[in-house]
């Protein structure tokens, strides 16, 4: 098979998906066999794809010509491929952790629910594997729309309402600033392909060059910049499965993926450092990383905490990025899948828990490591990958990170990721101290419905074995930056 | 033959169609009349468009006279692509109209909206082909005087109010026009457009021009609802019967926008030569509409009020990108006008179809139409998505050239308020898809059923277009820099 047919079977399957399962609606089963066939196909064709592009090969598929210079094309490049095979892979720990949840917790309306994540699986792909700026946008929207009945799911009023700060957030953003960053790139380099090394080396001055970028930056708001972050806690009201979605697979990974790309490809990294253009993000990235950790600290939500924690964790990819060095790029790139992976883990944890006890409060916690060993146990892992402890993947990126700032002499940025650290303990072991440690109320081991617990026991091996094993992830973000 | 007289057919088509409506006196006979007057008339349109492209600007004499003595049709890149949008949007609406009409319209009076429409249709054709000023004048109140009658033959009492608003306000428009021709004449002794041009440079009383700027620009102003001459378009939009509504909004409005871009650059040649300074005017204005109006759109609860609000601010951007002036500028606006007319036509006709079945449009009992009439909702969800620009529709690529336009004239921050004013549409669109497709069906969700294939099949051709043309604009986006051209290109 050709790469261009793999390339369009990635944007294929999702779709046949999507298609699919209203046709199904009243066949839960052959519904979730359709979504699991999807994504596990999906998963083959970006593994070959990936197998390919550490070959060397850059597959390319033109899709439509809007008008002339709009055009829909497809790219790979490394650091696309690294998002698209993250986004593959959790699609299907996702699903099946879906279908448990789903029937466990007998929700309303699971075929939309079904339809709309596949549609927001085949938008990460199309970001994922955009060619240009534009493509980037469309697809970039496409989440962000397909993803609002994930987050009203429940149709309460605070949903909605919920949904409304969702999508007036992200869709406000990336109109006002990131549509209008898009339009002026191209006004300036007269192109919106991405390249290797950057379309505006030489095309504007610093200043204007750190205005462009702040456009950028803010307008992905799904990066959760502060003061762009209130949408994702707001999110929380939408079911476990869909704050995976959001925390892990696609949606914040498309904003800090946006950020990442935009700074290796339209402006290029030499040109970013010799300009010192990104040197205020370094700021921006560090006291949103900060100012996260201490809310975290203070939520007892258990999933507004883990919001709070992934908003902090999104800024070390920008941090990583406004650095600017190679090692800081691999760092940053590194740490969308290694968050990734970490991040589903607990939302996975904090969903089990929930069905389960239907408890979502981290003062109600005590003892429940004794009932849901298997739970909790991945818990600790993806906790510890959040600190940055190793054996787990967490470590790996952070590492990287910290050596970038080093390298750098940015003091700064060495001083945010040390504090940050500290506070990321300090909010994660508490919990796991009363799971283990403290006396609940007793009674037998009682774990959450099977697929749930396949699915979280996996993500959290996962985490270890990328620590472990990190190659294909490693390769391709070290093949990020001419490597 | 035929081939040569082209330009007066469009218009003569459709006239006689409604006399032969209007003689007709029964309803179905008069649909039939009106529905193929409209395809004839848009066959010709769409020759019209074809030897333009083949063979450049056509210009046509009524009865053999010289331009000096009698009245010359001119159609050029600027004006076949209006009337190919306008017939099109005719023969759709009437297509729809039928059932709609049906319901909306007691028997005895059907005939007569079928000779309004056509009668509407012609003067608005005629709007768009003369190349004479007065004549210009005479089928704007052929197109007015029947546009009253069309509105006040909606249901609802208030459509008398509504068309009697209109009528006062329609004929001080006029009148404005017609003193500013006056004062052309006055100056340039003829009417005709080209001439008046050539005439131009030995006018020895520049007031007198500064008069005639001002007078047309606020007479035409009248009639395409600039912002904040607009009052009279919402209750005409909303008390008007459905398929006229459809029809309106898509094509008075838009041949109004031609007349002001035909007088504004090939009269008194904008940008540079203008003796008024309508740029920095227009962009204020424009700005106004598209933040007011469409912030006013948010707050309504009858969707056609809340469709006609929005239209005054999408017309904002039209006439933004003409103020602009500049070849990116213009060639969004004319993208627009037919992106718009499009969309909004669509809008149009799927409300048109939920009154027709959930006997209501006010947006506090459609809760969860979706879910009954899911092809209707749908359609308004690609019409809506297009309002606010949602890249995939047509909206996208108008937007992308404005600003494109706003960026080339030196005005970035213009391009920043033109995406943010799309916020504005982001939350009126936002309720209405809310209602429709996040709540629980209510009573009259319940008793609604799918619409008639009928009503339905142009409602789709245009939410069809509306995202073809939002992924396929190379066609639109052609003849709108043709356009663009040819008014930038000075002459008429």
């Amino acid at each position: 098979m050709s790469d261009a047919t793999l390339l369009a079977l990635a944007l294929v399957w999702p779709a046949a998906v999507a298609l699919l399962v209203p046709l199904f609606g009243t066949r839960p089963n052959l519904r979730e066999a359709a979504t699991l066939i999807g994504a596990v196909l999906l998963f083959a064709t970006v593994a070959t794809l990936a197998a390919h592009v550490l070959a060397g090969a850059r597959p390319a598929l033109h899709l439509a010509t809007i008008a002339p210079g709009l055009d829909l094309a497809l790219h790979v490049d490394p650091l696309g491929m690294l998002y698209a095979i993250v986004a593959a892979t959790l699609w299907i720990a996702n699903s099946l952790y879906s279908i448990g949840y789903m029937r466990g917790n007998d929700e309303p309306r699971q075929t939309p629910f079904y339809a709309a994540f596949a549609i927001a699986i085949f938008a990460a792909m199309g970001l994922a594997f955009a060619g240009n700026l534009v493509t980037l946008f469309v697809f970039y929207e496409v989440l962000s729309l397909s993803t609002y009945p994930l987050v009203t799911h429940k149709r309460t009023p605070a949903a909605m309402r919920a949904g409304r700060v969702y999508l007036l957030t992200l869709i406000g953003a990336s109109m006002v600033l990131l549509l209008p960053a898009i339009v002026w790139t191209w006004v300036v380099a007269g192109t919106l392909d991405f390249r290797a090394g950057g379309i505006l080396g030489g095309k504007l001055g610093p200043t204007a060059l750190a205005i462009l970028l702040a456009l950028f930056v803010f307008g992905a708001a799904k990066a959760a910049v502060m003061p762009l972050h209130r949408w994702l806690p707001a999110a929380m009201v939408a079911p476990t499965p869909v704050s995976a979605l959001l925390h892990a697979v696609a949606v914040v990974k498309a904003g800090v993926f946006t950020i990442l790309k935009v700074v290796v490809s339209v402006f290029g990294i030499d040109t970013l450092r010799s300009t010192g253009a990104s040197d205020w993000l370094v700021y921006v990235a560090g006291f949103t990383i900060v100012a996260a950790s201490i809310v975290a600290l203070r939520a007892d939500d258990l999933k507004r905490r883990l919001a709070y924690s992934t908003i902090g964790q999104l800024s070390y990819v920008v941090l990583a990025a406004a650095l600017a060095t190679p090692l800081a790029i691999l760092g940053a790139a590194l740490h969308i899948a290694v968050h990734a992976v970490s991040k589903i883990t607990l939302f996975f944890a904090a969903g089990s828990v929930y069905t389960t006890e239907h408890v979502t409060k981290v003062s109600e916690m005590d003892g429940i490591g004794r009932r849901m060993p298997w739970t909790m146990g991945a818990f600790a892992v993806g906790a510890l990958s959040m600190i940055g402890l190793p054996p787990t993947a967490g470590f790996l990126s952070k590492w990287y990170i910290l050596g970038a700032a080093g390298q750098a002499a940015n003091w700064v940025a060495v001083g945010v990721i040390v504090v940050s650290t500290v506070l990321n303990a300090a909010y994660f072991l508490p919990i796991l101290t009363a799971a283990f440690l403290r006396k609940g109320k007793g009674g037998p081991v009682r774990e959450a419905p099977l697929p749930m617990v396949v699915a979280l026991v996996s993500t959290a091996a996962g985490t270890i074995l990328l620590f472990i094993f990190p190659g294909v992830p490693f390769r391709l973000a070290a093949a990020i930056v001419g490597g | 033959m035929i081939g040569a007289h082209l330009p007066v057919l469009v218009v003569i088509i459709p006239l006689f169609g409604a006399l032969l409506a209007a003689l007709s006196r029964h309803p179905a006979a008069a649909w039939a009349i009106a529905l193929a007057a409209a395809v004839a008339s848009a066959a010709v349109a769409a020759a019209l468009v074809l030897q333009v492209q083949a063979g450049g600007p056509i210009s046509y004499r009524i009865g053999g006279w010289a331009p000096e003595l009698g009245i010359e049709y001119r159609v050029d890149a600027v004006n076949s692509v209006v009337l190919l949008l306008v017939t099109f949007m005719a023969a759709a609406s009437l297509v729809y109209a039928r059932r709609s009409v049906a319901a909306e319209i007691a028997p005895e009076r059907a005939a007569w909206f079928y000779t309004m429409l056509l009668l509407c249709l012609a003067g608005l054709l005629g709007m768009a082909v003369t190349g004479d000023a007065f004549n210009a004048f005479v089928f704007l109140e052929i197109s007015s005087l029947s546009t009253y009658t069309l509105i006040a033959l909606g249901r609802d009492r208030r459509a008398l109010v509504a068309a009697y608003q209109y009528l006062i306000v329609g004929t001080i428009g006029a009148t404005f026009y017609v003193i500013g021709v006056g004062l052309l004449y006055l100056a340039t002794g003829t009417l005709n457009l080209g001439l008046i041009v050539e005439r131009l440079p030995e006018v020895t009383s520049p007031r007198a021009l500064l008069a005639a700027e001002a007078f047309i620009v606020v007479g035409i102003a009248l009639k395409l609802a600039l912002f904040p001459l607009h009052a009279w378009l919402p209750n005409a939009y909303a008390y008007a019967p459905s398929t006229a509504t459809a029809f309106l909004a898509s094509t008075a409005t838009k041949v109004a926008v031609y007349l002001l871009a035909r007088f504004l650059f090939g009269v008194f040649g904008f940008p540079a030569a203008s003796p008024l300074p309508i740029g920095p005017i227009l962009i204020a204005l424009s700005l106004a509409a598209m933040f007011l109006a469409s912030g006013a759109a948010v707050f309504q609860n009858d969707i056609k009020r809340l469709l006609a609000f929005s239209s005054i601010g999408q017309i904002g951007y039209i006439t933004l990108g003409l103020a602009l002036g500049n070849h990116d500028g213009v060639q969004g606006a004319w993208l627009h006008l037919v992106n718009h007319a499009l969309m909004k036509g669509a809008a149009f006709l799927a409300v048109g179809a939920i009154v027709l079945r959930a006997g209501t449009c006010k947006l506090d009992e459609l809760a969860g139409l979706g879910r009954t009439m899911p092809w209707t909702a749908s359609t308004l969800t690609v019409a809506g998505l297009g309002l606010i620009g949602v890249p995939g529709t047509s909206g996208f690529v108008s937007k992308w050239y404005l600003m494109l336009g706003a960026f080339d004239a030196g005005m970035g921050w213009l391009a920043i308020a033109i995406v943010a004013s799309s916020l504005v549409a982001v939350l009126y669109v936002g309720r209405i898809l809310e209602v429709v497709w996040f709540r629980e069906p209510g009573k009259r969700a319940l008793e609604a059923t799918e619409a008639p294939v009928g009503m339905l099949a142009p409602t789709l051709l245009l939410a069809g277009l509306t995202i073809y043309f939002g992924l396929q604009a190379s066609w639109p986006a052609g003849f709108a820099g043709a356009a663009a051209d040819a008014l930038l290109g000075a002459r008429p």
